[in-house]
């Protein structure tokens, strides 16, 4: 056995799933403990402050900043209105008084003798937090949102663009080595999670957006699509507000890969299926990976899922090879030799055999190779 | 906290938490010394399912301990102290650069000039600096406003105006961080860390214009009169804050801070302690580079005066997408000998980027990997060159003139020529499996001129030898003489630019067993053994043009060292210039690989499967 190992991605048919919903500053929850409630589903809301305008009156009215709190004719707190008299100078021996009309609409937040200026505050902006996960809310965190649980089929990919989505499950694909392309997409498919199987092409995603859907799920994608797809070239993996018109998760990599039989086979088996998902990715610390979850309509008995213990690879674990030349290549662990080995690189390092399905083996090292988590 | 006396203290185990991988080394007290005698390490989790740093650090324990033969965690998965005969550790000790780091935004008044000043303190605490803010940085103030309120940095640093100086301006910044509202990286469980170190006069005016949202500091002013820098009490503060209210708040730190004997210190920091260290004790000049997944550090020492840069986006995993990005695949693919699929290729680094924990197999994915690094160190470097015109640290002088071109008109501190010791560090220089390839992306990185020892961090020790030092000194710097650095060798090149073919210099290699003579040509570099213990002096005589550190054409007589790869002769002029033609290129490249052995005689390797 050993310690090192890289943790895999969650590929699940059913799985007791808790989403925490919370808002980004403390608001309304509209939802009751027990409550079943829908993906759309509003389940908090708030108000987020508005924009701040700094607007320089000792400038504008031409005296000194210590003059502006005896020049305004608004305080703090006051509402304001386009044009409404904001302050106004003393002038000279009462007369020349310059006055300052407001140019935007909001509260006066603070008024400074210091710098002569005063923060306006924009109106509010209303954050809605959806439940996301269709289920039943089992807490209900005050003032911050809910907990909504659920059995459902889980898939994590390995990056993803794009927002949460929400749609039936469509099979574009007829197998899991298929390319998505144009032809697969049909009119129908607007508003839906299209699951594809190979890689998807640029001509694809352009026709995806076209039709209006939501969003697509497939094994692998070529860079320069994806370049020309974004419009620019992503340099770190840090994603999820890309405004390009439909949400897209890659299972397996950037490339010619078809996608794991195991993730088509869950994604096809749940056609028709209400899906939500989410394409954010973050490749750095507390990393997030892009998700696909489709809840049954029941719940089952099971208990909740356990907390993942951290993957650790052991002979007969199913892995997935993460690296070139065998990228893509899904095997079971044979031998895991204690003592490092030279590599083709000349680099020494810890490796494992992978035994695929075909009885092919190969060696790679440990750091290549995830695990397929079920 | 230990209650052992240095003496006490016979075995020691430190890691360093990086953004990929966590590394451990095993110190032990033998025959009268101490010396590093294993290492292990694992992938670091700070990510999700995992999320706790702390299974990182036991993965890498367990490795370390099976190597060792010597048990280091218990059942209960807690480090066993004290030190027993064939168990645990006496002391155990930590760095950490994982979740990105250190990352700040700073703020001044001018951009340049306590803007800039902002930006060296927070550099030196071993932070990332995400934004500089400054009244004259030419965006509108609800623009400015908008940005902080989409940064999530882990602290603030605001500063501005010199003491008895402008006080509106300086409020004038404050108020417009306190009303965006800046929230933490790490979630709403904490205020976020201000740092005030401006005018003092203006403190009391910054403290009114904060409410308790924000957890404010108020420290001295980093730039009390204009001449003069006092980055010290921020600096500390910064090291403060980041313990107390950034890591404590990352997955699993608050059980990392309580298993360490001594307090966590930023990777950045711990290298930059033992670089120092170096600078004094051999009153040397030194560059050193640590590339990371994410990013890149630079640090140097020239005439006492430190400097340290992080290219936040530069690094060989996390980064490396970004790497391509900047210094664009041809660029990079100019250091690559043989012909290479550019599409394949690009999937490559996306792979890399969305995979960040893997290693080249193959030689081909080797030679690649070391051509992006070799593109990421360049770039690195640009950046600390146009960075390094400051200095570190409390009251040091700096003159009117300069006050006002720091950034970009200030003069360099940096001289390649002047450059004693090229130390590397990170893991595609420290593994590399041939030490002539860690020489080749130095040299073809910093473009070193005249004559620079070159050496490398043997294990990507450094980070744990910079904590070390803070607890027990004796034992860093024994293992930091015997086991840390190895030395590569010596480069001499020569600085100017010639005809292919034309002499470039003549050199005389004079060891205890005899003479070597021989001539370099535009364009040529070979390689002269001398071992890592051998010393040699050296006559050079340039040819008319060429300098190679005496002056042009001038005579040079020098002692150097010998390495692991021995005395690197570079003929191929500076500043560096590849051929645009890329077969023109590829043949150069080839020459290069050839003289310098880089691969072995292999173009490309096969894979090792059964």
């Amino acid at each position: 056995m050993s310690q090192a190992y890289t943790p895999g991605l969650k590929v699940v048919a059913r799985e007791r799933l808790r989403r925490r919903r919370v808002l980004p500053l403390p608001g309304e929850v509209l939802v009751q403990a027990g409550q079943r409630v829908a993906a759309r589903d509003v389940v908090a809301h708030s108000l987020m402050p508005g924009d701040v305008t700094p607007v320089n009156v000792a400038n504008l009215l031409s005296i000194a900043p210590g003059e502006v709190p005896r020049a305004m004719l608004r305080h703090e707190g006051d509402r304001l209105t386009i044009g409404e008299p904001l302050a106004r100078s003393q002038g000279l021996f009462g007369l020349f008084k310059t006055e300052c009309p407001a140019r935007i609409a909001g509260t006066i937040e603070s008024i400074s003798s210091v710098t002569g200026q005063i923060m306006v505050r924009g109106e509010p902006h209303r954050v809605l937090v959806d439940a996301y996960l269709a289920g039943e809310v089992v807490e209900v965190l005050p003032e911050s949102g809910a907990v909504i649980e659920a059995d459902a089929t889980f898939v994590q990919g390995i990056f993803g663009i794009g927002g949460e989505a929400f749609g039936p499950v469509e099979r574009a694909c007829p197998d899991p080595a298929h390319d998505l392309t144009p032809a697969l997409l049909t009119p129908a498919m607007r508003g839906a999670v299209v699951v594809g199987g190979a890689r998807v092409t640029a001509e694809a995603l352009a026709a995806a957006v076209r039709l209006g859907v939501a969003a697509i799920v497939t094994g692998g994608i070529d860079d320069q699509d994806l370049r020309d797809f974004l419009g620019y070239d992503l340099g770190v993996a840090v994603t999820g507000n890309e405004p390009v018109g439909l949400t897209l998760i890659i299972t397996e990599g950037f490339g010619d890969i078809a996608m794991a039989e195991r993730t088509y086979q869950l994604l096809a088996a749940r056609a028709g299926a209400a899906a939500a998902l989410n394409g954010a990715t973050q490749i750095r610390a507390g990393v997030l990976r892009p998700e696909i979850v489709i809840p049954w309509p029941d719940m089952q008995a099971a208990s909740a899922a356990p907390v993942a213990a951290g993957g650790v690879l052991r002979r007969g674990a199913t892995v997935r090879i993460i690296r070139d030349p065998y990228f893509g290549v899904i095997g079971t662990v044979g031998r895991l030799p204690a003592e490092p080995q030279v590599l083709g690189s000349g680099s020494k390092a810890r490796v494992l055999e992978v035994v695929a399905s075909s009885g092919e083996v190969f060696i790679v090292p440990r750091a290549n190779v995830e695990l397929i988590e079920s | 906290m230990t209650s052992l006396t240095p003496a006490q203290i016979r075995v020691i185990v430190a890691t360093d938490c990086g953004s990929t991988t966590t590394k451990a080394i095993l110190i032990q007290y033998l025959d009268g010394q101490y010396r590093q005698t294993h290492r292990g390490e694992a992938p670091t989790t700070v990510e999700e399912p995992v999320a706790d740093v702390t299974v990182g650090v036991v993965n890498a324990l367990t490795e370390l301990g099976e190597l060792a033969g010597r048990r280091l965690i218990d059942d209960a998965g807690q480090i066993i102290r004290p030190a027993t005969a064939d168990a645990g550790c006496d002391i155990y000790i930590s760095t950490s650069s994982a979740g990105g780091g250190l990352q700040m935004m700073v703020c001044g008044v001018v951009r340049e000039m306590t803007g800039a000043s902002a930006k060296r303190a927070a550099l030196g605490a071993g932070a990332i600096v995400m934004e500089v803010l400054a009244a004259n940085d030419r965006r509108r103030p609800h623009e400015q406003i908008q940005r902080i309120r989409e940064l999530r940095p882990d602290m603030i640093l605001i500063s501005g105006g010199t003491d008895g100086g402008n006080l509106n301006q300086v409020v004038q910044i404050a108020e417009l961080v306190a009303p965006a509202k800046p929230q933490p990286r790490f979630g709403g469980g904490y205020k976020m860390p201000v740092i005030f170190a401006g005018n003092r006069d203006a403190a009391p005016l910054v403290q009114q214009v904060f409410d308790d949202s924000v957890d404010l500091a108020i420290v001295d002013n980093l730039r009390p009169v204009l001449e003069r820098e006092n980055l010290g009490p921020a600096r500390d503060k910064i090291h403060d804050l980041f313990l107390d209210h950034v890591m404590a708040h990352a997955p699993g730190y608050d059980k990392l801070i309580a298993w360490t004997d001594a307090p966590i210190m930023p990777t950045p920091g711990a290298v930059g302690n033992i670089l120092e260290t170096i600078a004094r004790r051999q009153k040397i000049n030194v560059v050193g580079v640590d590339i990371g997944g994410a990013t890149t550090d630079a640090f140097s020492v020239f005439d006492g005066k430190f400097n340290r840069t992080v290219s936040a986006n530069l690094g060989m995993s996390y980064s490396i997408s970004n790497v391509c990005a900047e210094a664009t695949l041809p660029s990079i693919l100019r250091w690559v000998h043989f012909d290479m699929n550019e599409r394949a290729l690009r999937n490559r680094v996306k792979n890399k980027m969305v995979r960040p924990t893997t290693i080249p197999q193959t030689e081909e994915a080797l030679v690649f990997e070391q051509a992006v690094a070799r593109e990421a160190l360049r770039l690195a470097y640009v950046q600390h060159r146009e960075f390094a015109t400051a200095l570190k640290g409390v009251q040091q002088q700096r003159s009117v003139g300069d006050a006002f071109r720091q950034t970009a008109g200030g003069q360099c501190l940096i001289d390649n020529m002047r450059l004693d010791l090229l130390v590397a560090s990170g893991g595609v220089l420290s593994h590399a499996p041939r030490m002539q390839q860690t020489a080749a992306m130095l040299i073809d990185a910093f473009e070193p001129e005249g004559v620079t020892t070159l050496a490398k961090d043997s294990i990507f020790m450094m980070p744990h030898l910079g904590v070390l030092a803070e607890v027990h000194p004796q034992a860093a710097l024994e293992v930091f003489e015997k086991d840390c650095l190895v030395y590569l060798g010596t480069c001499i090149a020569a600085k100017g630019r010639g005809k292919p073919g034309r002499e470039c210099f003549q050199y005389a290699v004079h060891t205890e067993t005899g003479t070597i003579t021989g001539a370099i040509s535009c364009g040529e570099m070979r390689v002269v053994p001398l071992l890592p213990d051998a010393r040699a002096r050296l006559d050079l005589h340039p040819a008319r043009g060429f300098d190679l550190g005496a002056g042009p054409g001038k005579p040079l007589e020098c002692e150097v060292r010998g390495g692991t790869v021995g005395l690197i002769f570079d003929g191929r002029g500076r500043p560096l210039e590849l051929p645009a033609d890329h077969a023109a290129c590829q043949a150069l490249t080839s020459r290069w690989v050839a003289a310098l052995d880089l691969y072995g005689g292999r173009a490309t390797a096969a894979p090792a499967a059964s």
